[in-house]
């Protein structure tokens, strides 16, 4: 399945990367769980719960490591018996992004995913425009961003 | 078994000529577990593409039904990628220049396999 992109900057970095990485699905977002770009996601409702759950993931990791007096954690990997969730903050110009990536133990690895990842931030990165500001979502235009995100990432 | 373990299973294989470096890749997940590479040589990127191949060879070793692979050996222009996969799944892998002593290296990978057990 290919992706699709709220930001078409990051559609061809992401394609990229799930092609060499073969991952199975992959989540762009900003730290807040705004989604940029997905892959693999075939409902919204996942595309919704996998952002919020990642967002929360990478909060809680990052209020622990400041409690333990550390810069944020590079990274989060969860391995399953079948299936890896990688979880990594990185930075694309203007703004702190997050990726989400599940891919299966047989198909890829931890270290393939590293990898390429790297690989992705540094693409999203250069790929990023320079000059735009961050869009700033307001409390009241939530649900009508959220809808028109969700949208754009499933072509409706 | 300890790093200064691992390390010295790595020192044998390092010691022969035309090596450039010698590194222990955890096969599932292609993470690094030892290295000593001369400079230039992506130990991360090495480590990961070898455990993404040696997991795709498995599968055609197994398709093939020849049992599983004990020596690789991949010839390049400029050098070569030699591997050993011990019986715990760790691989010892190998980068070495074009003209090596492949059966020296490959007796060394052996000994640093069974080392790692």
């Amino acid at each position: 399945m290919s992706a699709r992109a709220v930001e078409a900057w990051a559609l061809e970095p992401l394609n990229r990367f799930v092609h060499e990485a073969q991952v199975r699905l992959v989540l762009l977002m900003t730290p807040a769980g705004q989604v940029l770009a997905q892959s693999g996601f075939s409902r919204a409702v996942d595309v919704m719960s996998a952002a919020a759950l990642g967002a929360a993931i990478m909060a809680s990791t990052g209020e622990l490591a400041k409690q333990l007096g550390q810069r944020a954690f590079a990274a989060v990997n969860h391995q399953g018996v079948r299936h890896g969730i990688f979880l990594s903050g990185f930075s694309a110009g203007r703004a702190p992004l997050v990726g989400l990536v599940v891919y299966d133990l047989d198909v890829s690895s931890l270290g393939l995913v590293q990898l390429f990842f790297e690989q992705l931030a540094a693409e999203l990165a250069a790929a990023s425009p320079k000059d735009a500001a961050p869009k700033q979502v307001l409390a009241a235009d939530f649900e009508r961003e959220l809808s028109s995100s969700l949208n754009t990432l499933f072509g409706r | 078994m300890t790093g200064t373990g691992f390390e010295r299973a790595l020192d044998s294989v390092t010691r022969v000529r035309g090596v450039r470096g010698a590194m222990l890749v955890a096969g599932d997940d292609g993470l690094v577990v030892a290295e000593q590479l001369m400079e230039g040589i992506k130990g991360t990127a090495v480590a990961a593409l070898a455990a993404s191949l040696s997991s795709r060879l498995k599968r055609a070793m197994d398709a093939g039904g020849v049992g599983p692979g004990i020596f690789w050996h991949l010839q390049c222009e400029q050098g070569a990628l030699l591997v050993v996969p011990a019986a715990s799944g760790v691989l010892v892998v190998a980068v070495t220049d074009p003209d090596v002593n492949v059966g020296l290296v490959r007796l060394e990978l052996k000994r640093a396999a069974e080392t790692v057990g």
